[in-house]
């Protein structure tokens, strides 16, 4: 009996995804999509959340009363798409405490750009124009995943994106029409950034296990290797607009599939951010925690007061 | 020392214009309506998305079950006469 309305129900479900009609909170699902799913959106959140750090970094140091703003208010957003991001995971049932605490133990991912250290002004730069760039090729076609709640904070996000890489390209571009000397620490930043950022995209899709999965129940509806690669053609150009010099010897353009051939990125060095060893891991992960904990005497103080304005409020009636 | 730890869950509505209704965008943790009302300007209006915002703790909204949807939006479906276009008017009729 059980098993009859199970699958009736996986029926049900498999036709909604054949049919591009979206997964809502209270619709069955299997569980091993409400997993994947609970998994990608609180490491998604997660990453806008420790994506903070490296450009809050730079707050006080912004060169201008201008970029200050603007990277203030480019800071401000990433907290907003973490939010977003929070409430649509606990459509799924999971809590934001759980989350949180997931972080902070390590269980849970965030994206391993964040565990790279900014050195330089021009490190802002190439930031908001490679990593948002790359945040946006990645985030644009899940507006169309499966999941409502997650295709919709990710209409709001996707809305937020582009002034975060412009902004960042504005940097790089003032840095490259300056002295030598600005124009050096923006090909450095260059140079820091690229690999980081095509690493973004995740393993090989020959070593993403997850991949057929998550594209079967369109979740994903491009596989890693395809938006590295969009990404890499959509790049090239712009660097060369810039006059920045990309660090690959590898690149070179193939007229046959009308797209740029280019270098192996270092999957050791990948994985070995992974698993914790990048240059930066233990900072972000530190400076959440401490944030956190500092942050607890506000949030039990708020409650208290709520509750205690709740209960005079009774009295009154009373 | 509160046996509650989470700040209580809240659906947010916005009108994003004067004249439109409130739409649901989202959610947010606060720990009561005040706190509820300015995260959500924070949250979902930082570039004039809204000029009244409405919040609901999500324990007090109810939905009607999915499972159960066929069944329950049934009665509406068979009711074509309920649409104009189920009327013939003839030609020569203007403004109808
Ligand atoms: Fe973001
Ligand atoms: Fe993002
Ligand atoms: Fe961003």
């Amino acid at each position: 009996m059980e098993t009859i309305i199970d699958k009736s129900l996986e029926e049900l479900f498999e036709e909604k995804i054949a049919n591009e009609i979206r997964i809502e909170p209270k619709d069955w699902m299997p569980e091993q999509y409400r997993k994947t799913l609970v998994r990608q959106i609180s490491q998604h959140a997660h990453s806008e959340i420790v994506g903070m750090l490296p450009e809050g970094n730079w707050i006080t140091r912004a060169p201008s009363l201008k970029r200050k703003a603007i990277l203030l208010s480019k800071v401000q957003d990433e907290a907003g798409h973490g939010l977003y991001l929070y409430s649509a995971a606990e459509t799924l049932g999971t809590s934001r405490d759980q989350m949180i605490a997931d972080l902070h133990s390590g269980k849970a991912k965030y994206s391993s750009i964040f565990n790279y250290p900014t050195l330089s002004w021009a490190d802002i730069g190439a930031i908001g124009w490679l990593v948002d760039g790359a945040a946006i090729m990645n985030q644009v076609p899940l507006i169309r995943t499966s999941y409502g709640p997650y295709a919709r904070a990710m209409v709001r996000v996707c809305k937020e994106e582009s002034f975060h890489q412009r902004q960042g390209f504005e940097i790089m571009m003032t840095l490259c029409n300056g002295a030598p000397a600005q124009k050096k620490m923006a090909q450095e930043a260059f140079n820091r950034w690229w690999w980081p950022t095509l690493m973004m995209f995740g393993p090989k899709d020959s070593e993403s296990p997850n991949t057929e999965q998550s594209m079967r129940w369109k979740i994903k509806r491009f596989t890693n290797d395809e938006l590295r690669q969009r990404f890499v053609d959509m790049m090239v150009p712009q660097a060369e607009f810039l006059g920045l010099t990309v660090p690959d010897k590898d690149l070179t353009w193939n007229e046959a599939k009308n797209g740029y051939d280019f270098g192996d990125v270092d999957w050791e060095e990948f994985w070995n951010v992974v698993k914790g060893n990048g240059p930066c891991n233990k900072d972000r992960l530190s400076t959440r925690v401490k944030a956190h904990e500092e942050g607890a005497w506000v949030r039990e103080a708020a409650l208290a007061h709520a509750q205690k304005r709740a209960q005079r409020e009774a009295e009154k009636q009373a | 020392m509160n046996q509650q730890k989470e700040w209580p869950l809240w659906e947010v509505f916005i009108r994003s214009k004067q004249g439109l209704d409130h739409k649901h965008v989202g959610s947010l943790h606060a720990s009561d309506a005040e706190m509820a009302i300015q995260n959500a300007r924070d949250v979902y209006t930082r570039r004039m998305e809204g000029v009244s915002i409405w919040v609901v703790e999500s324990k007090h909204v109810h939905a009607s079950n999915p499972d159960e949807a066929a069944a329950f939006f049934d009665p509406a479906t068979d009711k074509v006469y309920r649409h104009p276009t189920f009327y013939e008017v003839p030609a020569e009729i203007k403004n109808m």
